[in-house]
């Protein structure tokens, strides 16, 4: 069997990237290697602190042959509309972390509002990827 | 205290989708409701069986009114090519899991070879996401 | 006395069930799975797991319907036969008796599946909030 170890987004800058999702979100970093055999390919990985298990990479565009030329001007007008990835996250506070990282400096849409899946706001990073942070309604005890 | 509970990969087919994921990848549905007051949204989320902390969600790419013709036109192209972003998967046994997978129809673009870091091989899903599943070494 | 593992041929019926069961999958499988007649199966795999394979298989298929139901909106029908059972009829009855409830009853036991979706704000922004109304009202 296998299972979920990172997901990934497209960042513009990987340094940038970096500060924001340490500094600003409060993750960790989980991995950060350079890898000369493959091109200086840097490996960057963060997530919560309290889930190691899982990471985000946050992986630099790559130009040609990775991606042609038409496909990176693609992939960065869809970055810049904030389409090409979104992350869910879950808060066992939400009001608490939307403070916390409101004073960081993460640019919030709006405060956290009440849906029918719980409490909810959203943010982007500074390469625009979208991302939800929520505090999910409460289950009825018995489930 | 944060927790990453769901990344998305775009789907051109839901249905389609599903199929792979549940009967080709193994993985087990966890989430599976249709919205008919939000245009028939639909959220279906996947996850391995045993690990249903964190789920993947199919989402379809949706046209008007939600997103004009170019971006959902964009978004397919880009997917197409495997360049909307990658799910990285993880195993024990990667040549086992190869195996089986492939006995199921999976299309790998590259069979376990070894790297620096481990080794591991790459497959795509119908809408063209790109999947790495990799067997780290321990160092 | 000394723990044992269990025997490789009963992990592997067992690996089996725990892998397939959402395939039209039985108990022979399984024997075949462990190289034993159904019946020397079926005694050895009690023996070693406290239980019957029937039993086992049987549960795993119902938890696994018991979980549908309560995160999707597909039919009962359609979640009987995704958890690699072919009988409506047997499905909600075994349902029935393991969960003391009947597959519907279960299901309206929890808030509505429609009640944790995510919804993107551009598909709020295309189509207004979401209002919940109960199943029931209508």
């Amino acid at each position: 069997m296998y299972s979920i170890a990172t997901t990934q987004v497209w960042v513009n800058d990987q340094d940038e990237a970096l500060e924001f999702y340490t500094e600003k979100l409060g993750m960790r970093v989980r991995a950060d290697i350079t890898l000369p055999e493959l091109g200086d390919f840097r490996w960057l990985t963060v997530s919560p602190a309290g889930q190691p298990e899982v990471t985000i990479v946050l992986m630099a565009i790559p130009g040609e042959p990775v991606i042609d030329d038409e496909a990176g001007k693609q992939l960065r007008a869809l970055m810049a509309k904030g389409v090409v990835s979104a992350i869910f996250l879950t808060a066992t506070d939400v009001h608490a972390t939307y403070e916390d990282l409101k004073s960081r400096g993460v640019p919030f849409d709006a405060p956290p509002t009440e849906q029918p899946w719980g409490i909810d706001c959203a943010f982007r990073d500074p390469s625009g990827n979208n991302f939800r942070l929520a505090q999910l309604a409460e289950v009825p005890a018995g489930v | 205290m944060m927790k990453i509970a769901t990344a998305q990969v775009w789907v051109n087919d839901q249905d389609e989708a599903l199929a792979f994921y549940t009967e080709k990848l193994g993985m087990e549905v966890r989430a599976d409701v249709t919205m008919a007051e939000m245009g028939d949204f639909r959220w279906l989320t996947v996850s391995p069986a045993g690990q249903e902390d964190i789920a993947i969600v199919l989402m379809a790419i949706p046209g008007a009114p939600v997103f004009d013709e170019d971006t959902a036109n964009a978004i397919r192209e880009l997917t197409a090519k495997g360049a909307a972003g990658s799910v990285f998967l993880v195993t024990d046994d990667v040549y086992g899991e190869y195996e089986t997978l492939k006995s199921r129809g999976v299309e790998f673009v590259d069979p376990p070879e070894e790297r620096p870091y481990g080794i591991d091989c790459g497959f795509r899903d119908p809408s063209g996401n790109h999947f790495r599943l990799t067997q780290i070494t321990e160092l | 006395m000394a723990y044992a593992p269990p025997a490789r041929h009963l992990l592997r019926a067992k690996d089996l069930a725990d892998a397939r069961y959402a395939e039209p999958l039985d108990v022979d499988d399984m024997a075949a799975a462990a190289g034993l007649s159904r019946a020397h199966f079926s005694r050895e795999f009690r023996r070693e797991f406290g239980e019957t394979p029937h039993v086992y298989l049987l549960t795993r298929r119902l938890e696994r319907a018991a979980a549908l139901l309560r995160t999707t909106d597909r039919s009962i029908a359609d979640i009987c036969f995704s958890v690699g059972l072919s009988s409506i009829g047997s499905f909600t009855t075994s349902f029935t008796r393991m969960f003391e409830k009947s597959p519907a009853a279960y299901r309206a036991s929890f808030p509505p599946a429609a009640a944790k979706v995510v919804v993107p704000s551009c598909v709020v922004r295309a189509y207004g909030r979401p209002q919940h109304r109960p199943a029931s009202s209508r």
